[in-house]
Order: structure tokens, then sequence, then C-alpha cells
């Protein structure tokens, strides 16, 4: 392991020329930005003095991105990815925090696994990780964890994330439990019993390819007894990756209703169908999968009611070997860190999202559902910053990804958008296609 | 007509070339029945049949196909199990195609297994045997073969298949060759055993057997695997799946005079089919069998340039050729 240290030093600087969007304070103009000692000194016009200026003319400087939903796989499977590669591939794709779902091996269910986590993050000092705790001791659904003393030493939500809380009385008891201390739970959606074997979404797709379906069924109906124990326990309950139109559905009713329902969407579920996995694309397989049309447009739609405030990717690395074994042996999930913001801003391009609206459901909104210090350029705030050509094209080649694992659907198809710098803490950490470690 | 390189699926075959194997198959099925069943088309080619699966006819007809054609057949049977499927797939397509085998036969559990080994195996004409529940091509043709012998053409002709069609490659492959070949197919199963959204085929979908029935040219029934099935809750029993799918011989007299009954195989009599049917005049079940036989010797023949040569193969055949030509100049 390189010795990295602990503080880096910072120069100040100041980004020159760009159009500065920072939604949680209403900014969305041509304007610089000042970083001085780690921090956002101020954003409006200024003089360049003797500090470095950063050339941001023609791009878009908002707050570092903020991805709630990553998988890190360390410790326990760090031949698919670790906290360090994780780290490059989320500043090369302009995220400066990141939350890290708790399925590591041995799971985040101890303080001890979380310290480790956040100290080795620290450590490499690239990106700000934050963990997200289990929800059940080994993930198995039985006994809660210490969730008090997790949260303490830094557990910022509550997940059993690549396996649903299926039990209905152990789901209540977490919901009633976390929200005595306003803790956030945050569910994988799928009833078990009902999507056992499946492989891709169920439908003509499936039908054509002679391989198991996962109805879509099996995440609504587990979505709707969540939000009826959401109402008994008065909690606060977030949807992790919703998929399909009945959920959105839900979702939208129940925080009609005042709920404290929140949800996040995956940029596969928006940008792509179940039509990507003819042909046995295993790179096109997750879980929960890709949907049909009519459920892409409803998560669209609920992107653009706020419906769905979030865009977490669900980063899902996966060697090769968990790949290349035939669709129904495959590995679910896709890595996404690196492909979140191109593939998001197909929506503003689609006139879905203005480009603040969309930016926000990328930093102040998840940072705001987390109370996490972050997702803004305010005065003071810790230069977390996200520089990037919304016009730029580029082809993605999924061997020059900063991730260990390369499997993503997109290889080879043309991306716009193109992130230029990423700065976290003050510090440049991405620069055109270079991580300064 | 396109030249054939794989034989993946019926999704991948012009009508152009499913009507050239019919065409040669039907030519080869007097070879079998001569008393000399031989004949030298395939010497020097090499068979590998590779079944992850249990077959009897299928694997049987492959190898007998290339043997009378004069290739030299291997047989690989290899149970899987279900975790290491994927791996020991991949593997073994690797090692085979390293022997510089001219045709791979694949068998296996995983939908998508042809289609993955033929695209890491350039150089290797690659046989779908049967992929889980997606396709089964082989059979499609030998059908078609059988069907032709009683009908001329099968276009405007209905096929009726009953049973399990949820998990049936063979119902698949029809519902794709249907559509190529203009017939129709009607369906008949509990909602059970239907695939979500199967009617988008265009094909009829009937709960009701008996309602099914007529206007049908051909009963085609599915094997019923009970282990799997009454465990998953497709439906209550055996006894309960007879009355109401179970082609006897009174459902037979609904049917018209000509129509005719088939079943790919393996039958559990007294289950989808009575013995009476299975064993009476409309049967074409052991047609089927020995159509099996002529259709794979079509699909090798073709598949090992009874054309012309696929491009991509004659490269690496030309670079042996002219490799040994120097050592004949150098002795």
């Amino acid at each position: 392991m390189p010795a990295y240290p602990v503080v880096k030093c910072m120069a100040d600087f100041l980004i020159k020329g760009g159009h500065v969007i920072d939604p949680a304070n209403g900014i969305d103009r041509s304007a610089d930005v000042l970083v001085k000692h780690g921090s956002i000194a101020g954003v409006g016009k200024f003089k360049a003095g003797t500090e470095k200026t950063i050339d941001a003319r023609g791009c878009i400087v908002c707050p570092g991105l903020v991805d709630m939903h990553v998988h890190l796989r360390e410790p326990g499977q760090e031949w698919k990815e670790d906290i360090e590669s994780g780290s490059r591939a989320a500043v090369a794709g302009g995220v400066t925090t990141m939350c890290c779902m708790p399925n590591t091996q041995p799971c985040l269910d101890h303080a001890g696994v979380i310290r480790q986590v956040i100290e080795r993050a620290n450590q490499i000092g690239l990106c700000n990780v934050h963990p997200v705790g289990a929800v059940t001791r080994n993930l198995d659904g039985k006994e809660l964890t210490e969730m008090r003393e997790l949260a303490g030493d830094g557990a910022v939500a509550f997940s059993d994330d690549g396996m649903p809380v299926w039990h209905g009385g152990v789901m209540r008891k977490a919901l009633e439990y976390a929200s005595s201390f306003g803790y956030l739970v945050i569910q994988h959606a799928e009833d078990l019993q009902l999507t056992e074997g499946g492989c891709v979404n169920e439908g003509w797709v499936s039908t054509q390819l002679g391989v198991a379906g996962i109805p879509s069924e099996g995440e609504d109906a587990m979505i709707s007894r969540d939000i009826m124990l959401t109402q008994l326990a008065d909690a606060r309950y977030h949807v992790a990756h919703i998929s399909t139109r009945g959920s959105v559905a839900l979702v939208r009713q129940a925080r009609g209703q005042g709920l404290k329902v929140s949800a996040e969407a995956a940029p596969h579920h928006f940008a792509l169908t179940e039509d990507e996995v003819l042909g046995f694309n295993a790179d096109a397989k997750m879980n929960p999968p890709l949907r049909t049309e009519e459920d892409r447009q409803a998560v669209i739609e609920g992107l653009r009611d706020g419906t769905i405030e979030v865009i977490a990717t669900d980063h899902a690395p996966h060697h090769e070997d968990d790949k290349r074994c035939g669709l129904s042996c495959a590995a679910f999930g896709i890595v996404g860190l690196e492909t979140m913001l191109p593939v998001s801003l197909g929506l503003v391009k689609q006139s879905v999202l203005s480009m603040p609206e969309l930016i926000a459901k990328m930093a102040c909104n998840p940072a705001r559902l987390l109370n996490l210090d972050a997702g803004t350029l305010s005065e003071g705030a810790a230069a977390d910053i996200c520089i990037f050509d919304p016009e730029a094209t580029w082809r993605l080649d999924r061997n020059k990804l900063q991730s260990r694992s390369k499997n993503t659907p997109w290889h080879g198809r043309e991306m716009t958008g193109k992130v230029t710098h990423t700065v976290k803490g003050g510090r440049v950490v991405f620069e055109h296609g270079n991580i300064h470690a | 007509m396109t030249q054939l390189n794989h034989l993946l699926g019926i999704r991948q075959l012009e009508k152009a070339q499913i009507e050239y194997l019919l065409n040669l198959g039907g030519s080869f099925v007097g070879l079998s029945r001569r008393n000399v069943k031989k004949a030298p088309t395939l010497r020097g080619k090499t068979v590998i049949n590779l079944f992850f699966e249990n077959s009897t006819r299928t694997r049987t007809s492959f190898e007998l196909a290339g043997k009378r054609l004069s290739a030299d057949v291997v047989n690989i049977s290899t149970a899987a199990s279900a975790t290491s499927k994927g791996e020991s797939l991949f593997d073994t397509g690797q090692t085979l195609a390293a022997m510089n085998p001219d045709v791979l036969v694949i068998r296996h559990s995983l939908a998508g297994a042809a289609e993955f080994l033929a695209a890491m195996l350039p150089d290797t004409a690659v046989v779908n045997a049967g992929d889980g529940a997606h396709e089964h091509p082989t059979q499609i043709l030998t059908d078609l073969l059988t069907l032709r012998q009683s009908w001329t053409d099968v276009a405007g002709k209905t096929i009726t298949i009953v049973g399990d069609i949820a998990h049936s490659r063979v119902a698949n492959s029809h519902l794709i060759s249907a559509a190529k070949m203009g017939y129709k197919v009607r369906l008949v199963a509990p909602k059970t055993l239907l695939p979500m959204q199967v009617e988008r085929y265009g094909c009829e979908v009937f709960h009701d057997f008996d309602a099914a029935i007529p206007g049908s040219d051909c009963l085609y029934m599915l094997r019923i695997q009970a282990e799997r099935l009454t465990s998953s809750c497709c439906f209550p029993s055996i006894r309960e799946y007879h009355t109401a799918y179970g082609l006897n011989m009174h459902r037979l007299t609904l049917a018209g005079e000509n129509c005719l009954v088939m079943h790919p195989g393996p039958m559990n009599r007294g289950v989808e089919i009575a013995s009476e049917v299975a064993d009476g005049a409309k049967s074409r079940i052991l047609d089927q069998v020995e159509n099996g036989v002529a259709v794979r010797m079509a699909i090798l023949t073709s598949l090992c340039g009874g054309g012309t040569a696929p491009a991509r193969r004659d490269g690496k055949r030309k670079q042996a050729e002219s490799v040994m030509s120097a050592q004949a100049r150098l002795l």
C-alpha cells in the first residue's frame, strides 16, 4: 500500500470564467469560484491574483457530486474494486462524496468495519466516503445492528442493500428503532419469493430469451408494504434504485400523504430498457433489472415531478469472470460512477430537468437526506467542486475506466458531457483525465 | 442465401436457409435406410458433441449423422453443477476449440450457451442442440421435415403446442419459426406454464385444451417434468394435469381426420400423452426421430462447407495448407 500523507498541501486557486450552478444557494450564472485554505471563499467576480487559475470557460462549475449508493467491495472482494480504485472512479466521474453499501465481507454491521472503511478512505484522500451501516447483523434479516454505535462511528444511514429487509416484523422494528434517532432506512425493495431465480425483467424479453424473469410486482409489493410500515412507525424510508412504474406511483402517493418517503433512481433505469439484454448481454444485467420503456418513462416522470429526489449509481463492480459465464449465471450489477454525469445530462438535453434541477439530484438533495456537509458551494464549505464541459463528446472505452471492474453497458457508446476537473477539499484530484493522488 | 456459419437458433436463420436445410435433409433420409449407411461427405472432419444435459435422441442422432457421413465424432457428456455451469462452459469450450474441431455441437441448461460459445470461438462452427428454455433449432427443422412428408408445405397449417410452454425451448423455437414459415401456432396450457407476453409472437393462447383442438392440423405434445413443476406450484398433480391437458383417444377424435400427433420426446406415457395415441396411426413421433438424423446430416454438411466454406475458416485452412506445402517443398 502506498503511504498517503494524511494532510496534503493545498494551494489557493480561482476557477475562472465558468457557469456556476449551486442549487442549494440558488446560483445559476456566470461567475468565478475562489478557493482558499481548502474551502469555498466565495462565488462572484474575482480579479486573478497570485493564486493559480483554472480556466472554466465553456464549462459548468458545480458542487462535487454526491452518490449515495455505491458498492466499494472493500473489505472482502478487492479484486472487483477497493476503496482506492472506487475513489479514483468517483473523482473521474466528478463525485466527491459517496456512500458505500454494507454488503462487504465482513459486512458493515460492526463499528470496527465502519471505522476501517472511513480511515482507509481518509488515507487515500481522493473522495469523501460515508458508510451505510447494515440494518441487520450479517445482512440476514433477523437481528438489528447496534445502529447508534454505528452512527456514532460514521454510518450515515442503514440498509441491507443487495438484500431486502424481507421480514415484515423485522422491517417494522428497524423503521421504529432507526426513526427513534432520526436515521434513514434505505430499502432494496424486492419480494424474494416473487423474484426467485429471475435474471432479467419478466416480460417479452425474458420470454424470447427463455430465461426466468423478475416481475416488477416484486418491487412494487415490497414498497407497498414498506410504505404502510413507514406510516405505522412514523419513520424515514428511502427506496433504493427505483425501477418500475408501479413503484414510482406508490412513492408519489406516499409523499402526497406527507409520509417521509424518498427515492433514488439509477442512470441505467432512466436511460436504458430491457432490450439491452437481448443477445444475452451480461453487462446489462443488474438488480433491479432494466425494465420496459413504460417503466423508464415513469421513472423519468418521477424525476421530473420531484417524486424521485436523488440520482444514485448503484455502482456495482464485478470481475469479468463473474460476468463471462452466461446471462443466467452472471452476477448482477454494473459500474456507474464514471458514467453518471454524462448519462444523466441526457435528462437536460431532453428537457426533463433544468441543469440546476439535475445537479440538485446529484448533490444537495442526497446530502440533505443524509445530513451530509456536502453538495453546496456555500462560503466556508469544503471546496468539493466538479467542473464539466456539458457539450464535450467522447467515446466510452471500458478499458480506460478508473474502476477496477469494466462491467458497463455503455462500452463503445458516445457520451456527451465530460468532467474536466474534480476538486476535493480544495485540492485538484482529477484534471483532464489524470488523477492526482 | 447467406452462408451458414453457426446454427444458433431459428431466430438467426433466413427462410431460404431453412428451406435449404430441409431439402438437403430430405435427400439424406434414404441414406440411413440403405444397407450400407455411409457416405464420404465429411471425411477428415471432426465433430464434437458437448452435452451438459442428458439427452438420448439428440445426442445419438448427431453422432449417427456425423458417423454416417464419415466424420470423426467425439461425444462428451458432462454433468454441470449448478454453481460451476458458466465457468466450465467457458473453459471447456476454449479447450475443445483448441483441438480444432470443425463443428462443436452443444447442449446446455443455460439459455444463450451456444451464442456464448460462438462469440468466443471464431474458428469453430457451433450448433445449438438446446440451450435452457431458449431455442432448439435442430428439433424444429426435424419437425418441419416430418410435417412436409405429410403436407408438402407447412404454410397456412395450424400446429397446437400443449404443455409446459414456459420451460420449453421447442415451443419458443416453433413460435419464431412459425412467423418465418407461415404456419400458425396455438398454445395450450394453464397460465402457470405460459411465459409472460407470449402472445406477442402472434400465436393464439388457450387454457382449455378441448377448445383448441378443432381446426388444429397437428397436436404437438410437450414433456411434463413432474418433479420440477409440482414443487414450484405450476400444477397440483399429474392426475389433474392429465385430465386437463393429456392427449387421449377421446380428444384425438375431436380433431379432424387428418390431424397429426407429434412429440419431441422423451414421452411420459399416461401423463401428457396416452399410449394408444403415441402408438396410433396419427402419430409421427418415430418419423421425427428418423428425420432427426437426416436433418442433422444436412446441418453438419452445410456447416462443413457443403456449399462454399465460410471465409474466416477458409483463412485458417489456407494458412495451414500453405504451411503444409512449404513442408512438402522442404522434403
